[in-house]
Parts: structure tokens; sequence; C-alpha cells
């Protein structure tokens, strides 16, 4: 079927999309590259020549590096844990019989859609505010001290924002996964004395394995990226401050476009460490 | 008796689901509530929940504060504006890989995949330069490009798992019984592939949409959507719980109602055929 022809019609119409990509990857890489070799400060003298490696050096010597990769790796693990887990348990939750399951649904997979930028801030003001928020009034009710989630709490703070609005997202892959479960086998199981741990440890989940995979994949992917939830609540104080914010402060806040570039080239490593591990689980999991 | 055990299982699960359903809805169930408060009711302690006396005002005055039409214009312009270009480069490619592939798809499938591993963080300044020298910086022109690219690779990764779901012993009827080659395409696998299309274009919407980086970052006054409307709320001055709900709520709302429409084509894009 597939001829010389067709070969290549089928090139032609890869090649823009090829194209696009490749240049999308490309260019601003190749103009970062060059920047994190230069002392580059737009607004004090511009570009003021090569500097070496003088970027690289002071970034990852910046008090400020370490605990951002901290910052990072803690937000992209610890939100991965909270909604791999919960999503495997709700997704079984909702899987079995029920009233009004298309209902409830559509309240869990809601957060999906709003906005990152609303949900901070809903979150920060209306729920973790320490004099006004509804966790307050409940401390209060309880007899407790409120709580300045943001300053005292801020990394499980940022964690329990971003992952409410990822729960919806493994939730609705894992239950699309589970559905697809054969229930005679799970009746055998039970017929067979299996007790629901083992039921669950010796069919459920290996049956969810590559939907586990999806997950874990798309999430690191937008996770290592998160912004607008610490741009908007603590615009990266008390230890919230992730490598793309700490860049993002570098390049725009203290235009310094060099040491930001050589913070940006520390980061496309960082993500390319991440891929290669899920490219490998993925290309192993996927038949692509 | 093993039917009354169901039954009363089915009660449990109800009651269980639609708690933790309820959890997980209340923040925004809660920010809808307030939006038609009073700016002393929202933080009134103990909170109030139903009675209290709606109000408009709330709405007024963020209406009176900012252009809302001209920030929802935006949105639907660059977000719809990057889906149909991302559509337009993608379905092609897709098509091909699926239906022509060679040794080398799969190496290109994973390459377009680890574009989106590139930190936007780390390319940000070379295009915000771009941006200026061509002049397209507060555009919508710009903000469109800049999404379609940032989301071409998911497009063509859902569109190629979808098209590979199409049979080709269907094509091979098709040709048996002497369809042309433009009748095979027409009546055979455009609707075939529709359902795909479809919600491929409904999540890149949504991702669209709800985008933050690339736009608060690129736009400033003309081509600022939804997403900058309401980080202005982050300000001090904006800290009035109602007005905040209120704008939230005009914020969400639109994508919000179109994705509890189509959850069912979102549901099967969402898991890029790999679940099954």
């Amino acid at each position: 079927m597939a001829t010389q022809h067709s070969r290549s019609a089928a090139r032609l119409m890869m090649a823009p999309a090829v194209v696009l990509l490749l240049g999308w990857m490309l260019v601003p890489l190749i103009m970062t590259l060059t920047f994190s070799f230069k002392q580059y400060l737009p607004l004090r003298g511009g570009d003021l020549g090569w500097v070496g490696f003088d970027n690289y050096v002071r970034f990852v010597s910046s008090s400020a590096f370490w605990p951002s990769v901290v910052a990072t790796l803690t937000i992209v693990g610890g939100v991965l844990i909270i909604t791999v887990v919960l999503g495997i348990l709700l997704a079984i939750l909702l899987n079995q019989p029920m009233w009004g399951q298309g209902i409830v649904r559509i309240l869990v997979i809601a957060p999906f859609f709003v906005m990152p930028t609303v949900s901070a801030l809903v979150w920060k003001n209306m729920f973790m505010d320490p004099v006004n928020g509804l966790f307050a009034h409940l401390w209060k009710f309880f007899g407790a001290e409120p709580v300045a989630w943001l300053s005292e709490a801020s990394m499980p703070s940022i964690v329990m924002i971003v992952s409410w609005q990822w729960l919806p997202f493994a939730t609705l892959i894992l239950l699309t996964a589970i559905q697809s479960l054969d229930s005679e086998q799970l009746e055998a199981a039970e017929m067979d004395g299996a007790p629901p741990i083992k039921r669950f440890g010796y069919i459920i989940l290996p049956h969810l394995g590559r939907a586990i995979t999806i997950v874990i994949l798309i999430q690191t992917i937008f996770l290592l990226a998160v912004f607008a939830e610490i741009f908007v609540t603590t615009g990266g104080a008390f230890g919230t401050r992730t490598l793309t914010y700490l860049i993002y402060q570098r390049v725009l806040e203290s235009q310094n476009v060099g040491l930001g570039s050589a913070g940006g080239v520390y980061a496309i490593i960082l993500a390319n460490i991440v891929a290669i591990f899920l490219m490998r689980i993925v290309g192993k999991n996927l038949d692509a | 008796m093993a039917r009354a055990v169901t039954q009363q299982r089915k009660l449990i699960n109800t009651a269980l689901a639609w708690g933790i359903g309820l959890l997980i809805f209340f923040p925004i169930l809660w920010t809808i509530l307030t939006s038609f408060k009073t700016e002393a009711t929202a933080i009134a302690d103990p909170p109030v929940f139903l009675a209290f006396d709606w109000t408009l005002e709330n709405y007024e005055a963020v209406m009176e504060r900012s252009n809302y039409a001209k920030f929802l214009w935006n949105s639907i312009i660059i977000a719809g504006g990057s889906t149909i270009l991302g559509i337009i480069v993608a379905v092609p490619a897709a098509w091909s890989m699926a239906f022509v592939p060679s040794k080398r798809t799969k190496d290109i499938l994973l390459w377009m995949l680890s574009t989106k591993m590139l930190p936007a963080v780390g390319v940000l300044y070379p295009i915000y330069l771009i941006f200026i020298n061509l002049g397209i910086l507060d555009s919508r022109v710009g903000l469109v490009i800049v999404l379609m690219l940032m989301n071409l690779p998911i497009i063509v990764w859902m569109l190629y798992t979808y098209f590979r779901e199409i049979p080709g012993e269907i094509l091979e009827a098709a040709r048996m019984d002497g369809a042309s080659l433009k009748e095979e395409i027409l009546y055979v696998l455009t609707p075939m592939a529709i359902p795909g299309i479809a919600s491929t274009v409904l999540l890149n919407f949504i991702l669209a949409w709800n985008e933050a980086f690339w736009t608060l970052n690129l736009t400033a006054a003309n081509a600022a959507p939804l997403t900058a409307f309401i980080a202005s709320y982050s300000s001090p001055e904006g800290l009035f719980f109602a007005k905040l709900s209120a704008a939230s709520t005009m914020a969400i709302a639109p994508i919000l109602i179109l994705g509890w429409f189509s959850q069912k084509q979102l549901v099967s894009g969402l898991t890029f055929g790999a679940v099954k």
C-alpha cells in the first residue's frame, strides 16, 4: 500500500508540522544559548559582550538555585502522588453502581475547566485568607487559631491548589481505563474468594498501568511549568519559588537576560532528564 | 437477600460519591454564590450559604471597571484561532503518519512530544524579542501563533491515535467496491475521523483558553484575554471577595458550560486512545 508515490505525498503532508515545530524549538533555543554566554542587561547598557560560563556559574552558585529545584520537584512529585492515588480511589468509586452518576461526574471534572489564575485567586482569597477565608472561619468555629496558609504552610497550600486542578484529569483517564476492565474476571476472582485488596493489587492495578503512565506523562509536562498559581498566590515568596519562577524573575523583573538564559538552559536540561525517563516508559507502553 | 445487599451498597456508593463530588465542586459553587452577595455578606462570619439578598451589583461593578467584552473576544479569537490553525497543520501530518507509517514515524512522534518539554520560561525572552521585531507583541496574531505551536504536539498525537483506529479493511472494502480516492476520503474516511477531530478541537480550545504563562507575559492592553483580566484582581485594590467572585464567574462560565456539554467527547479525547 505504501508506494513510492504515497510516501513522498506523506512527507509533503508532514512537512508543515515538522518544519514549524523544528523552528519553534531551534530558533529560540539558539538565541537562549547565545544570550546565556553574554552579559545582557536590556535596561542597563544592553549587550555587554561575551562572558563565557560566568552566568552558568553565577546561576548555580546563587543561594536561590537549589531551593528552586527542590521546590519544582516537590510540586511535581507532590501533585503526582496526590492526584494518582486519589484519582484511582475516585475512579473505583465512580465506577460503582449509584444514582446520579452523570451529575457526580460533572461535579468532579469541573475544576479542570477553571483557569489556573482563577483557581489560585479563589483559593488564596476566599479559602486561605487568614482573616476572612472560609478555612479561618472553620478554624475559629472549632476554637483553633486561623492559619496564614500561604505564608506558614506555603508549599502544601500550593500543592493542594494544583492538585485540585489536576485531580479531575487523573480521575477521568483512570475511570475510562477501569470501565474497560473485564468484569467477568473480577467476578471470577470474587467467586474464588479473593479479598478486595488482592483483587485490587492483582487485577485492577496492573490493568491501570497504561492509564497511570499517561496521567504521569501529561501532568509532568504541565506541572514542570506551573506558573500562574505561584504568580497569583505567593509571587515566589515563602519557599515556593520554582525554577520556572526564578528564571522568570531574573529575566523579566531584574532584566538580566544573560543570567536568566543560563537558568533557562538549566531548566531545559532538568526537563530533558525528566523527559528521558518518561519517554522510556511511554515508548514501552504506547504502541506508537 | 443478595438484592438487598446490593441496594444498600448502591446507597452507600451514592452518598459517598455525591459527598466527594460536592466537596470537589464546592470552591466553584462558593465562588458563584459569593458573586451574588454584597461585600459585607461575602465575608460574614459565620458564612452565609443561601439565605442572603441576591444582588447583581458586583457584576455591574466588574463591567464598569473593565471592558469584559473585549477580554472575552480576545480569548475567543486567540483560543479559537490557535486551535483552527493547529488542526489545519496537524491533520495532514497525523493522517500521513497513521496511514503511511515508516520506520521513523514513532521517532517523529516522540520528538514532537519532547518539544512540549521545552520549558516556556527558557525561551520567553527570545520570543519576546522576535515579537518586538515583528511588531506583534501584545497582538492577537502573536498569541495565536505561540499557542498553536505550543499545543501542536498534543494535537498531532491525539489525531494520530484517532486515525490509527480507523480500520484498514474498511478502506480496502470501499476500494473493492470501486470507490475513487475522492469518494473514499469524502464518504468513508471523513465520517470516521470527525469525532476524533471534534474531541481534539475541544481539548485544545480549553487548553488555549486557560493558558496563562504566555498570555500574561506577551500581552498588555490590546490583546489581553480573560486570564489577564482576572489576574488584575490579584492586586490589593481588587481584594473584594464579591467582586472577585463575579469576575471569576465571568471568566470561567463560558468554558465551564462548553466543557459540561461536551464532556463525553472530552473523556475519549483525553485518553489519547491509549486507554483501552
